[in-house]
């Protein structure tokens, strides 16, 4: 299919001749695709950068609902995608994004957030179907927003592992990496009916690719990725659910070590944990070492020595953080492994220590 | 914290400069220090340490009290030792 895609989309699909209407062919045939495997249609589904999906997503509902005012309410939770673009929307507009927080598990309470979202001036609201660092899914199908106050749905963590609802949001945006897709794709989808307006030079309308060349061959990768993830959601999900459960639960046994996010209302393939006194650096360098790739929320992980917000919102332990994201095909013997090798790592490094 | 009369600090951990995880190791190798229902300070620039402070004492059955400031205005964070 990609094969097809780079022999015969290599055109513009915006272009009037033969070339261009078979790549523009194409691209509608991934939409559609896009379109039946999400339950939407095809005119709600446009092919962008994963970034450009998050922005154009939330800030063009801002920008389609101008005389609600100038605030938008977010949960403490978002990826830095979502608190960026609100942030810079609201610096301009010279006011502050309203923050609700979440529980120890990462959730926010749905009556807090429908309450922020109901005050005055809100012109939107977004929050995230499961959050992309410690897995915990979010009440957005019982979040019953007020009548004029839409909703932007981050699914960039979650779209292919999760179902996305069938109503309740205005906008959304999704990133091919989480069903296994090509890292540069996302998706923007807006609702019909959605009062949405480009926030952005150019047509006022949603766009492939804000208008610029669309991605014919990464499209077209993207739905068939997303294709052959709904095919085997339910078998990998069982296992890959069944894998994390192992891991959490000999993370549990380790001496001073917090398991972070929902055991159960959660991605089927994140699990996350902190442990007191170590370094999130040498924990994911040591690991390294031993073959294992994971992913870190401590401070001294970051290029700007702030800790993951997502943690600290949660009031979870940020410094000794490891995040373990298991692939479609991560196997048993991996995990297995995997937990073998912990409790040694974390005594050797504990002993370092002193404590 | 908040308060008119505050609890005297029985040991004050100048962790200055360090970062994370060191003021929380700091304050796990020191808490010991200061009879059971002292407080213990621990002040620091380390952004970590306004989360990983409360979760010390969470996970190791100790009293958070709050943050203040020291006198050149850096975060410091009480602690009760409770056992």
């Amino acid at each position: 299919m990609l094969e097809a895609a780079l022999t015969r989309g290599y055109a513009d699909p915006r272009a009037l001749h033969g070339p261009g209407r078979d790549a523009r062919l194409l691209l509608d045939n991934a939409r559609e695709v896009v379109a039946e495997c999400l339950g939407l249609t095809r005119d709600e589904v446009w092919f962008t950068s994963p970034s450009d999906a998050v922005q154009r997503g939330v800030l063009g509902l801002v920008a389609g609902n101008p005389r609600a005012g100038d605030d938008a309410v977010l949960s403490a939770v978002e990826h830095a995608a979502v608190r960026h673009a609100l942030g810079w929307h609201a610096r301009r507009r010279d006011v502050v994004p309203v923050e609700v927080g979440v529980d120890a598990a990462g959730r926010v309470d749905a009556a807090a957030f429908r309450d922020a979202a109901g005050a005055p001036g809100v012109a939107v609201a977004a929050l995230q179907l499961a959050n992309h660092e410690v897995g915990t899914v979010q009440p957005v199908a019982g979040l019953d927003l007020p009548a004029g106050v839409p909703l932007f749905l981050d699914a960039s963590a979650s779209l292919g592992l999760l179902d996305l609802p069938g109503s309740g949001w205005a906008a959304a945006a999704g990133h091919a990496t989480s069903w296994s897709g090509p890292p540069g794709v996302g998706l923007l989808l807006v609702r019909r009916g959605a009062r949405w307006a480009n926030p952005f030079p150019g047509d006022p309308e949603p766009q492939d690719a804000g208008g610029g060349l669309p991605d014919v061959a990464g499209a077209l990768a993207a739905a068939a990725a997303l294709q052959a993830t709904a095919a085997e959601r339910a078998e990998v999900d069982a296992r890959r659910r069944r894998l994390v459960d192992r891991i959490r639960a000999v993370a549990a046994t380790l001496p001073d070590t917090e398991v972070v996010g929902d055991p159960v209302d959660r991605l089927p393939h994140l699990v996350t944990f902190s442990c007191l006194y170590l370094s999130g650096e040498t924990l994911v360098r040591e690991l390294d070492r031993l073959g294992f790739g994971v992913a870190s929320g401590s401070a001294c992980t970051a290029s700007t020595l702030e800790p993951s917000h997502v943690l600290a919102a949660m009031g979870a332990l940020t410094h000794g953080n490891v995040r373990v994201s298991l692939g479609r095909d991560t196997t048993e013997e991996q995990v297995e492994r995997f937990v073998a090798a912990l409790p040694d790592l974390v005594g050797r490094l504990r002993t370092e220590v002193g404590l | 914290m908040t308060g008119d009369e505050q609890e005297p600090v029985a040991l004050e951990l100048d962790c200055r400069g360090m970062l994370c995880p060191l003021p929380v190791i700091e304050l796990g190798r020191r808490h010991v220090e200061v009879p059971v229902g002292a407080v213990v300070a621990v002040v620091t620039e380390d952004p970590a340490a306004r989360t990983d402070v409360p979760a010390w004492c969470r996970m190791r059955g100790q009293e958070y009290l709050g943050e203040d400031s020291a006198a050149d205005g850096v975060a410091r964070y009480l602690v009760r030792r409770v056992g």
